[in-house]
């Protein structure tokens, strides 16, 4: 194979891993959509708490030590422990739980039978009030994140490739980042036992009928509000795991927060209501992002990779405006 | 007596249609603009007029801009940080390239242009709606804070890719510039606040609002009833543009004087200015004004006593007031869903009864 072909594949390649971790953030979206038709803008900000969180289990820090250090005059930094991964994840899911139950009890709960606009602007606030949260508990400034996932190009694979052109040709092999490949696989493990889950377990059939239609749901005695604390902590376990696969690659920032503005093309494009739109969608964003990177960016003069996506999206809503696997919109009078 | 209708009768079908219909309230109301155009800009300092009485303004107008979309015709637009940077790179390149214009024409040309820009991206709005028209607003945002950044032409190939205010005379006074006093910026935007408050008023309550209205209750049945869509939204899409470049405009000549488009244009001014509609109330011209009020006051505030009472250190203030903003606007919408504006009204439903309630 000429180095040309072997160039637009890993192009392409890279592009659906990339794509692979917009679909993370955007299955936080669907879900939550889903179950309760609020559109979280918070969820980027809940992968940023949520790494925030493991990363402070992790290595120790003394919460809110800075706040404590300025009132009290005290000088604290660190419990001067250090948690295995393991421990520091399901401590962090516990944060998780807690915080969905606390959302629930001290907001949604009031805002029940809200347009869907208001419901929208308290994720923007719960959004605003996490990053400030987050920071204030943790510190900003930026923390590297290891819990023993590889990263780093696979020399294997350069090996593999650099065999497949002819001798003495300028190629120097495939360039694949094992935390991409990774971060696909637990992507598809994901989905596969969020979708186990919403259809052969009975907690999950409660879940689609809530979807379905609140009101029908509690008739047959179903709690809405278990449902929306269950949802919000499912929401909240997908965001770790974005946090935890975005906090590996880039480390811990305040950054991690505006994934939520590279997942909302993937959302729209996939629709709002599917779990596999949102994995789609997000191949479809990835490969387009790459390729417009290589293809296009040198026309325009670069960094296209802010906007492209949303002119895809959009140019795919004008054809279908649900979405490419969005429930049909069906509207009466 | 305060505040009664009793004695103040209406002979005219205009006269029972105004804005204010009762008389303490007209009175208040003219009294408060005397004091903002008369006395304000002899007793505010440099401190009040450029860190509170201007940016209010400015963003009243663009508050304003997006009430008409959002409020009155139900577009959810997260593009407004895009079209205030069409406005204000507009403005300067209006400026630069006719000397001899005045500033408010500048900045009504200038509203014009984004107007243009505005109808371009509604488009999409004929056929997307809902949170999916929301993100799509998005790709405005971003295409267009990004256009700004790359093509020199737009800030005339200065190094720094700031755009700067040239110095503008009314008058024989300066309103922009560095050496301008703050009392003719905040005259300036004062004048273009009251006029264009007015004429938002006059559409919103006219045909044109309506139509509007009719598209954001329920555009199918706005569309049966002969109401056409297209002309509806894009008319809103325009007005609305148009009010928020002025916005821009005002933002970049008369507060900042120089701006840098991803600072001081970028996503969160979105997320700022919904805001400002949503916890002012969606679909009230006072609600624009109350809810840019608490916007760009409240954080000021914070700021003030954390960091000037308590003393605490400015990232920990900073952190703790982005905590607040964010827990209080969760805490507007439970109590009131409906905004400032709506506790407003509700304040004079019980005044009128007042202290007889039944």
């Amino acid at each position: 194979m000429s180095p040309v072909v072997l160039n637009l594949i890993e192009t392409i390649l890279n592009g659906l891993m990339a794509g692979v971790m917009y679909s993370l953030v955007a299955l936080g979206f669907v879900l939550i959509f889903k179950a309760s038709g609020i559109f979280n803008f918070a969820q980027g900000v809940m992968a940023l708490f949520a790494a925030l969180t493991l990363v402070g289990l992790q290595t120790g820090q003394v919460p809110f030590a800075h706040l404590i250090n300025a009132v009290l005059g005290t000088n604290l930094h660190s419990f001067g422990w250090t948690l295995p991964a393991f421990a520091a994840v399901i401590g962090t899911l516990l944060v998780m739980v807690l915080f969905a139950y606390l959302f629930e009890a001290l907001v949604l709960k009031h805002l029940v039978n809200q347009e869907p606009i208001i419901l929208f602007m308290a994720t923007i606030g719960l959004a605003y009030f996490l990053e400030g949260f987050g920071d204030l508990m943790w510190g900003s400034d930026v923390k590297t994140m290891d819990v023993g996932i590889p990263s780093g190009g696979s020399f294997w694979w350069e090996d593999v490739t650099l065999g497949w052109v002819a001798e003495g040709s300028d190629y120097y092999g495939m360039y694949i980042d094992r935390l991409d490949v990774v971060a696909a696989v637990v992507a598809v493990v994901l989905v596969i036992v969020l979708t186990i889950f919403s259809q052969y377990t009975r907690m999950g059939r409660a879940l689609r009928a809530v979807a379905d239609d609140h009101q029908a749901a509690l008739s047959v005695g179903i709690s809405l509000r278990t449902i929306w604390v269950v949802v919000w902590s499912i929401a909240g376990f997908v965001a770790l795991v974005a946090g935890i696969m975005w906090g590996s690659k880039s480390g811990v920032q305040f950054s991690l927060s505006l994934i939520a503005l590279k997942a909302l093309p993937v959302l729209i494009l996939g629709g709002f209501t599917s779990i596999p739109g949102a994995i789609v969608g997000g191949l479809i964003i990835g490969v387009g992002e790459k390729l417009a990177e290589i293809y296009v960016g040198p026309m325009v003069g670069g960094a296209v990779e802010n906007w492209f996506a949303y002119v895809v999206a959009l140019a795919f809503l004008l054809f279908r405006p649900q979405g490419l696997f969005g429930e049909r919109i069906i509207e009466r009078v | 007596m305060l505040y009664r209708e009793a004695g103040d009768f209406k002979t005219s079908y205009a006269a029972d249609q105004q804005t204010f219909p009762i008389k303490s309230e007209r009175y208040l109301f003219w009294a408060f603009m005397a004091f903002t155009f008369l006395v304000v800009p002899f007793i505010a300092d440099d401190y009040w007029v450029n860190s509170i009485l201007v940016p209010l303004l400015v963003w009243s107008m663009v508050a304003l801009g997006l009430n008409i979309l959002t409020g009155y015709c139900g577009q959810v637009s997260l593009g407004t940080g895009g079209f205030m940077a069409v406005g204000a790179f507009a403005c300067y390149k209006l400026m630069t390239g006719f000397p001899e214009l005045n500033i408010f024409i500048v900045i009504l040309l200038s509203g014009a242009v984004t107007a243009g820009v505005g109808v371009l991206f509604g488009l999409p709005s004929l056929r997307i709606k809902g949170f999916y028209l929301a993100v799509a607003t998005l790709a405005a945002q971003f295409f267009l804070v990004w256009m700004f950044n790359k093509f020199a032409w737009f800030y005339n190939y200065s190094a720094s890719g700031q755009i700067t205010a040239p110095t503008r005379t009314v008058f024989g006074i300066e309103v922009t510039g560095p050496s301008a006093p703050p009392w003719a910026a905040y005259l300036a935007c004062l004048v273009l606040v009251f006029v264009f408050a007015w004429v938002a008023r006059n559409l919103t309550r006219g045909r044109i609002g309506r139509s509007w209205m009719a598209m954001r209750d329920m555009d199918i049945a706005a569309e049966i009833m002969g109401v056409s869509p297209l002309y509806a939204k894009l008319s809103a899409f325009a007005i609305s543009s148009f009010y928020i470049g002025m916005g821009g405009a005002m933002l970049f000549s008369l507060y900042l004087g120089a701006a840098e488009v991803t600072e001081a244009f970028g996503i969160e001014k979105s997320f700022s200015a919904l805001f400002m509609v949503i916890i002012g109330g969606l679909g009230s011209i006072l609600g624009s004004f109350l809810g840019a009020a608490f916007i760009v006051l409240f954080p000021v505030l914070l700021k003030n006593i954390m960091v000037g009472y308590f003393g605490w250190p400015t990232d920990l203030a900073a952190h703790f007031q982005i905590m607040i903003v964010g827990g209080l606007i969760i805490f507007f919408l439970i109590v009131e869903p409906h905004g400032l504006a709506q506790l407003w009204r509700l304040t004079k439903e019980k005044l009128r009864l007042w202290p007889f309630p039944y």
